[in-house]
């Protein structure tokens, strides 16, 4: 047996709850924030302004929701993944009308005290939503055609309204997400393959529908040295800037190609790029291993979690924590075209940082009530 | 059913394994794709990348953006840029620092102690930062430096743009620039980008209060250096956004009249629309040299001025809080009117003092006034008469008046450091001194002394809202873009057009939206008529400084506002107030509206310390009321100018 107690333990008292969170993922996620907010001091020029401030700030307010978020059974987020779901569907919708334009894009919400990114949320919505759908319907029906239908149309919703911002970064994200999930409850391969043949006829008529810019960086990426000052700058200073880390790296805030302000968004997507060229092959490595600890812990609970749920819930998110990390780091060091996908925890961003804590919450929770079979 | 619903659990459970199986062996071969990547860059390619990023790498510099402008009505400019000479210098492009600074020393004849804090500055940058050596070169200094530039490498001669100010008129009104210090990084925002060498900020004034509109955006170059940081060559420049040009109410001609007139002394004038509250003129005296501090004030000057006793660096118009002193009679008398407690006729004996529980309070006049009515105890400025009114007032009805025509509140959006001043009532005593209201406060209130204190720019306010026949205006130091008529100046037309209209006063104040401060205008004409006795009437308290020219006729309220109460003995002795301490003697205040056939305009005149204010602010105000007339015309046109572009 996996368990020290008897498998129908649950924790009643704060101190058992306390005792049954995962040491290892927690600390793992402190430390993270620990580095994210060395980071984000260096992006800042070295001195503690508004973003570093802000970014610190956040790190610790989420951090406790999280902890807050690990204390809640795991069978309340499985009762209101569907209003969750719905809620963040209709804030999305909400962005289209009443949103906060920026740089030619709406993706913010106006809530007075800050400004939200409903669709950073939807990356952990639908996760939800979808582990929530599998976990009710019966593993003969799967496959059945009605039972595919309600889930394509639940991911095409969010993936529309996200694209439209635009947002192709992560509309992209949250698709995956839905993929992966919906893959892991057992849908045949034929039917991945025929929607992929469906895409692959359907993606250039979809690519007249993008943005110029957009357009622009999937051409800058597939030949980044036509455009060398202009869309293909990015990629190459980003570039040049690990690349002259070295194997130690040039030491914290002496970034120079960082401090030379040739990365415009050196606190957001490219803070790896910072990272790296500060702290060398030795610390990137370190990053990278710290992130796929923190996936396989991740993933290690959803072995030992009972519920389906909690199963498909963790296993989701591990993949999709996986894949927002090898996207965001794939294009840093030139690997996929910039889409602006931020690191997470690491970029600056209160939205992400949201998701992403709130998302690592229901996995702790997953765990500190993994005997707990939820139906 | 248990038995399906476990076996189903069974089965779901093996088949997300077996998949999640699969999912973390794809997982492993992108992080190993991940970690080779960047072994390839950071290892194996390193060096490609350090040659890369070391010898030939993209700089960027900062431009800083030039100034918005501040103009006056008529578009001339009261804070302008001009070009200036500076020299800076680039470390990183210079093989000696040290022997650059000595020879940059001895060619500008700088002194070591700036050597040396050039260097820390130096220290704490980054070696590609700009630093700059000195910021205002004069023509022959730069000149020097171009003839000597071949031996000097790394330092760059720079022409750049800088706030002038074209006299010290506007010094407190408009404010002034100097460079960005510590505290203003933390505390203003909008400087984030901004941090660039050679930006100034707005301290004060406009300058503080429009500064973010005002710094514009700033632009960048961007170019390829070598090694050893030298410009090979540019690549992307972008000149930044200018910032917004602001244009004023203020009149620089009038502007220059009254600081002339405050010449000499400590004190302030402002000089308002009385339709629709444009500050045409605001002055605090004395004044400084904005320019001082464009390049950084010298220690000498600024110990100068904060340790003058008059304070030239406090703007008096807006900042500076004194007792009303008996212009206040205005709106006692209006109170009392308004809220049916005297009726103007009736009569009041003045003997030269009044003795009310158990306290003796004096009129300012020594011998008494004799038997007056309210007009002549305005004309004459009685006080025995308004401890009366005041007395039957009582303080909270007067101090609703006084609020309503502006009073202890801030008049303008535009200062920072514009103050609310002080309208006493019994709650408020009981609030902020935590005792209860005496009656003999209410008497001392009655005639602007005790507790009351008010800016220049309220009383100028209130003057304007007595004279535009008691409605509310709202003051404004900036001209609106889409300026339009307002409706009391078409109201005013329409009446001009129509003087018997048969429309009751409501309906035409509900039709123009107007905003009435009185319940009968009568009340409110009453006081003007008043004002107009003290001014054009014989024994009125401004009779000798009049206007005798219909057109240039004024009517005015004097004022002094007490700073020590004089003893018995002093009051006994008739001690004239230019011969106690300078410190001690009275404030002098002269309200007044132009002209009286037409009113226009509302003035106010304070001068610090000045005595009476029939002797020592009237005559200030005379003088400027001229001007301020004259120039009506030329307002208007300008005005009309400028509504034909926008209709």
């Amino acid at each position: 047996m996996l368990y020290s107690r008897n498998s129908f333990h649950t924790p009643f008292t704060l101190r058992d709850k306390f005792f049954d969170l995962d040491f290892t993922l927690l600390l793992s996620i402190l430390l993270l924030g620990i580095i994210s907010m060395f980071a984000q001091y260096s992006s800042s020029g070295g001195q503690f302004d508004y973003h570093s401030k802000s970014h610190a700030i956040r790190f610790f307010v989420f951090f406790f929701f999280f902890l807050a978020i690990s204390f809640v059974n795991i069978r309340f987020w499985n009762d209101y993944s569907l209003l969750i779901f719905i809620s963040l569907i209709l804030l999305l919708v909400a962005v289209k009308f009443f949103g906060v334009q920026s740089q030619g894009s709406r993706r913010w919400i106006n809530l007075f005290v800050f400004n939200l990114q409903p669709s950073e949320l939807m990356k952990i919505g639908i996760i939800l939503f979808l582990s929530n759908y599998y976990h009710k319907i019966s593993s003969s029906d799967v496959n059945k055609f009605k039972y595919l239908l309600y889930p394509l149309i639940a991911l095409l919703i969010p993936f529309m309204l996200v694209l439209s911002q635009p947002d192709l970064g992560t509309a992209i994200l949250i698709l995956i997400s839905g993929v992966v999930i919906t893959w892991l409850s057992g849908v045949r391969w034929r039917i991945f393959a025929y929607l992929s043949g469906l895409f692959i006829v359907l993606a250039p008529i979809a690519i007249s529908f993008l943005k110029p810019y957009q357009k622009n960086r999937i051409l800058t990426f597939l030949n980044p040295d036509s455009d060398p000052l202009g869309a293909g700058y990015q990629i190459i200073q980003s570039k040049i800037a690990v690349g002259s880390g070295g194997l130690f790296g040039k030491g914290f805030l002496n970034g120079s190609q960082s401090y030379l302000n040739f990365l415009p968004e050196k606190h957001t997507d490219f803070i790896f790029t910072l990272y790296s060229e500060e702290f060398g092959f030795i610390g990137s490595i370190f990053m990278v291993l710290l992130y796929f600890l923190i996936t396989f812990r991740i993933t290690q609970i959803g072995n030992v979690t009972r519920s389906i749920f909690g199963k498909l819930y963790c296993y989701g998110f591990a993949t999709a924590f996986f894949v927002y990390v090898a996207v965001n780091m794939s294009m840093v060091l030139g690997l996929l075209p910039i889409v602006g996908a931020p690191l997470p925890i690491l970029s600056y961003g209160g939205s992400s940082m949201l998701a992403m804590m709130f998302g690592l919450g229901i996995v702790m929770s997953c765990n500190v009530y993994k005997t707990n079979t939820v139906s | 059913m248990l038995s399906f619903n476990s076996s189903n659990i069974i089965s779901k459970t093996k088949t997300i394994s077996r998949r999640m199986f699969l999912i973390t062996s794809f997982k492993t071969v992108v992080l190993l794709g991940i970690v080779g990547r960047l072994a390839s860059l950071q290892i194996s390619e390193s060096s490609k990348y350090r040659s890369l990023a070391d010898k030939n790498r993209f700089r960027e510099s900062k431009i800083a953006p030039p100034r918005g402008i501040i103009e006056d009505y008529f578009g001339n400019e009261i804070a302008s840029n001009t070009k200036i000479y500076q020299l800076h210098i680039n470390p990183e492009t210079t093989p000696d620092i040290d022997l650059l600074l000595f020879r940059i020393k001895n060619i500008l004849n700088l002194s070591n102690k700036k050597i040396i804090l050039l260097k820390k500055k130096i220290a704490k940058k980054k070696s590609w930062d700009t630093t700059i050596v000195s910021d205002n070169l004069t023509w022959s200094e730069f000149s020097r430096i171009n003839l000597f530039l071949h031996e000097l490498e790394g330092a760059h001669p720079i022409v750049s743009v800088a706030r002038f100010y074209k006299d010290n008129s506007s010094a407190h009104a408009i404010g002034y620039v100097s460079e960005i210090s510590k505290n203003d990084l933390k505390n203003k925002k909008y400087l984030k980008d901004l941090n660039i060498e050679g930006v100034e900020i707005g301290k004060t004034g406009l300058e503080s209060s429009l500064d973010e509109q005002m710094l514009g955006s700033p632009g960048y170059l961007r170019y390829e250096v070598n090694a050893y940081g030298k410009k090979i060559k540019q690549v992307a420049t972008s000149l930044g956004l200018k910032g917004k040009t602001f244009r004023t109410t203020l009149d620089q001609n009038i502007q220059n009249i009254s600081t002339e007139a405050l010449e000499g002394v400590s004190g302030a004038v402002c000089v308002m629309d009385i339709y629709n509250g444009d500050v045409i003129s605001m002055v605090s005296s004395p004044n400084f040299n904005p320019n001082s501090f464009v390049h950084g004030v010298n220690k000498d000057e600024w110990r100068g001025l904060t340790e003058d006793i008059n304070k030239p660096m406090l703007n008096k118009a807006v900042s500076g809080l004194y007792p009303p002193g008996s212009t206040i009679k205005t709106l006692t008398a209006l109170s009392a009117l308004e809220n049916d407690i005297f009726n103007p006729q009736q009569l009041i004996a003045c003997k030269g003092y009044i003795d009310l529980h158990g306290e003796r309070f004096h009129c300012w006049k020594k011998k008494g006034h004799g038997v007056l009515n309210m007009r002549s105890a305005i004309k004459r400025s009685c006080d025995i008469y308004f401890y009366e009114v005041a007395r039957k007032l009582g303080i909270d009805r007067l101090s609703k008046t006084a609020k309503k025509f502006g009073l202890g509140q801030k008049v303008l959006t535009n200062y920072n450091e514009e103050k609310a001043g002080t309208v006493p009532n019994t709650k408020w005593k009981l609030n902020q001194i935590g005792k209860n209201w005496y009656i003999g406060e209410t008497l001392h209130s009655g005639i602007g002394q005790g507790y009351f204190l008010s800016t220049p720019i309220q009383l100028c306010l209130m003057v304007a809202q007595i004279a535009n026949g008691g409605f509310k205006i709202k003051p404004r130091m900036l001209v609106d873009e889409n300026n339009k008529i307002n409706n009391l100046q078409k109201y005013l037309d329409y009446k001009k057009k129509n003087p018997d209209s048969p429309n009751s006063i409501e309906q035409q104040i509900f039709e123009f939206g107007l905003k009435p401060l009185f319940r009968n205008q009568e009340n409110v004409n009453f006081v003007k008529d008043a004002m107009f006795a003290a001014s054009n009437e014989a024994g009125g308290t401004s009779y000798r400084s009049r206007h005798k020219e219909k057109n240039f006729m004024f009517a005015g309220k004097t004022g002094s506002s007490q700073i020590k109460k004089f003893t018995a003995a002093q009051r006994e002795a008739e001690v004239k107030q230019a011969d106690i301490n300078y410190l001690e003697r009275d404030h002098a205040w002269f309200v007044a509206f132009a002209p009286v056939q037409d009113p226009k305009y509302a003035i106010s005149v304070l001068v610090e310390h000045g005595g009476s204010g029939s002797s020592a602010a009237a005559p200030l105000a005379k003088k400027i009321i001229k001007k301020v007339i004259e120039r009506h015309e030329l307002r208007t046109a300008q005005t009309n100018q400028q509504l034909g572009k926008n209709i």
